[in-house]
């Protein structure tokens, strides 16, 4: 017999090994952004800011990123107006059809993107819209859906929808009722969703190749013919603006999920 | 004196697919009235009120709300008050602000919407409750508050479906005296959805017991009680022992039934025809010990005591008829009648009056 004790260091020492093994990577990266020197080393020779003034200074960065939170922005608020709408029309509707609908709506989560990036792209490419904001946008709001459909789908199944006929019953009209009442009840939901959504379509790398031009690129796609190329300490200093930017969201999102004491990841993955 | 009718159900029927839910009910509710909905799961209570709240669609029939049909309105436009099973309070709305809720949307001004509450909240006994959120409250609360609610707008009528059906008993039996008490004070018209028979007789003017979505039988709780017309009502409201025989003679109001037991006599309930099965249904606290000789009772049988169960107030017993079947008798503790113990051999009585003659439907 080993004792209790052991085995809960043991499971300790487990849970340290791989907290460093997902995160030291990412460590290192922010840490070598910092450095002065032009070489990838670790640990950096030295300190300096060198590197996040010259993703200042370097148009094609600036640009990126501007072309990256507008697309972020637009996404997120166009894939929750849809998904919302989607979860509610889905929540009162059952039978075949219903579920076909559903199971269409969530397809994006189990199509690889490369394949969603290849259909995607076939078609605007016939239209012309390759390298266009509206075709960024379209492509990311297909792969969002699906997120904002599921965490509006749990608020909605978790909410008790006697609320929504009492306040019937008490002579608000079916507008007002929604607004009222399950608005602001599903709200948590809702947030989620959206979070969810910025966070997939600034990241987002695959679809963005194929609808990106060198005159209309995301970050992740700068990035990633960057790092094809020469690579110094830059990518690492702009990996780590994405890095805070996506670390800012998810902050975002456990801080709303504590103060609405509703689990936001729920419905995730179903 | 008679008042004028409040709601009136005329052959209404709800369907859920191949389920008939409620099966053509008639009813009228007159101003001021309270009517309890008395019957099993599934009998269709619920339905029937949700019709009534414009949250369910009557399949055929129609309802009219003083005079008025209602299949044209709307939920938000009956005015009616509905006090859910389970509260539906807003959980993101206070106390105040939920009872205030209705009255907003009744265009009062947000001040006066607000005194209104306040008063209803002192109504129902929770004056300090009022910023509260309904999760920060117990049982009891919540259902006073969604009282409130209700009663905050001075609906014409209120539905209530099993409002006390999570509370414990004390606290089921403080509210039932409260609701009785602003049904008195407050004049309003109540349908009241219960499956406990004991509320039903104790808050109402009239019940109607429901049975596989057909309002079995409706009355006073007094005349329900003692004059079951059915075997379901016989056996659902109270306890009865159910004598089976068949029709010998029908005079009247008197029926004679011939039993395993011989002729027995009762109460003709309508329905029985002379010939036709039917059963004697004898209500257990109606069941006299007798003292051989004694004759002032029409019935009388013989049988062993099996069992004497404590009550406290009474006890109950179980008596073995000669032909195996059995009877249940109650008798008051502190009675001058010899106490029953287990294993004598007993006769046992009960007038004519006392018991009633059903048809034999199963
Ligand atoms: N939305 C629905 N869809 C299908 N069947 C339903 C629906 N609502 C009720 N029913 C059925 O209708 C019948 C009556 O239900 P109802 O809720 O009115 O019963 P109830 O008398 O209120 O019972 P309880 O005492 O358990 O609340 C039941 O057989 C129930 O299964
Ligand atoms: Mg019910």
């Amino acid at each position: 017999m080993t004792a209790p004790w052991a085995w809960r260091w043991a499971a300790y020492a487990l849970v340290a090994a791989i907290s460093v093994y997902l995160v030291a990577p990412m460590a290192i990266i922010v840490v070598i952004s910092f450095s002065d020197s032009a070489l990838l080393t670790f640990p950096p020779p030295g300190l300096s800011l060198r590197w996040y003034r010259s993703l200042a200074e370097t148009p094609a960065w600036r640009d990126s990123i501007l072309v990256s939170l507008q697309v972020m922005v637009l996404t997120a608020v166009a894939a929750t107006a849809l998904g919302t709408a989607a979860a509610l029309g889905l929540a009162s509707w059952r039978g075949p059809l219903a579920a076909t609908i559903r199971s269409l709506l969530m397809a994006p989560l189990v199509i690889p993107h490369i394949i969603s990036g290849a259909a995607i792209f076939l078609l605007f490419d016939a239209w012309g819209w390759v390298g266009s904001l509206q075709a960024l946008v379209l492509g990311h709001i297909a792969l969002a859906v699906p997120y904002v459909v599921a965490t509006v789908g749990a608020a909605l199944e978790t909410m008790d929808h006697r609320l929504t006929q009492a306040a019937l019953t008490l002579g608000a009209s079916p507008r007002i009722a929604f607004m009222r009442v399950t608005l602001p009840l599903i709200r948590p939901g809702i947030l989620a969703g959206l979070l969810f959504a910025a966070m997939l379509s600034f990241d987002e790398l695959i679809v963005s190749l194929f609808l990106s031009t060198p005159q209309l690129r995301t970050v992740t796609v700068l990035m990633w013919s960057n790092v094809l190329g020469d690579i110094d300490p830059e990518i690492s200093a702009i990996a780590t603006v994405i890095l805070l930017v996506s670390m800012v969201l998810l902050a975002l999102q456990w801080f709303l999920s504590r103060q609405r004491g509703v689990p936001v990841l729920q419905g995730i993955g179903r | 004196m008679t008042r004028p009718t409040v709601l009136e159900l005329r052959g209404v029927s709800k369907n859920f697919g191949p389920v008939a839910a409620v099966a053509d009910v008639d009813l009228e509710l007159k101003q001021g009235e309270f009517i309890s909905f008395l019957g099993p799961s599934g009998s269709g209570k619920t339905t029937t009120l949700m019709m009534v709240a414009g949250l369910q669609a009557p399949s055929s029939g129609s309802i009219l709300l003083n005079g008025r049909d209602l299949a044209p309105l709307p939920p938000y436009k009956r005015n009616i008050g509905v006090v859910f099973q389970h509260y539906a309070l807003f959980p993101h709305m206070s106390v105040l602000a939920n009872i205030a809720f209705p009255l907003e949307m009744r265009k009062l001004g947000r001040m006066q919407a607000r005194r209104r509450a306040e008063a209803v909240l002192r109504l129902v006994g929770l004056p300090d409750l009022g910023d509260r959120l309904p999760s920060q409250l117990s049982g009891g609360q919540q259902q006073r508050v969604a009282l409130a609610r209700a009663l905050a707008y001075e609906p014409p009528l209120l539905l209530m479906d099993e409002p006390l059906g999570a509370l414990d008993k004390n606290l089921r039996a403080q509210m039932q005296i409260e609701i009785a008490r602003l049904h008195r004070e407050l004049g309003i018209t109540v349908l009241y959805v219960t499956h406990d028979q004991e509320e039903a007789l104790v808050m109402s003017d009239r019940i109607a017991v429901f049975n596989h979505g057909r309002v079995e039988q409706i009355g006073q709780p007094q005349s329900l009680y003692e004059r079951p017309v059915t075997r379901f009502v016989a056996g659902f409201l109270g306890d009865s022992t159910f004598l089976p025989g068949k029709v010998q003679a029908l005079q009247k109001e008197e029926a004679v039934v011939l039993t395993a037991h011989g002729p027995l006599r009762g109460h003709a309930s309508p329905g029985v025809r002379p010939g036709e099965a039917a059963v004697v249904a004898v209500r257990p606290e109606r069941v006299v010990l007798l003292t051989p000789g004694d004759t002032a009772r029409e019935n009388a049988l013989r049988g062993r005591i099996s069992d004497v169960i404590y009550l406290g107030q009474s006890r109950k017993f179980v008596v073995r008829l000669e032909d195996g079947s059995e009877l249940l008798g109650l008798q008051p503790i502190g009675t001058a009648s010899p106490a029953v113990t287990e294993g004598s051999e007993v006769l046992l009585g009960w007038s004519a009056t006392d018991c009633n003659v059903l048809a034999d439907s199963d």
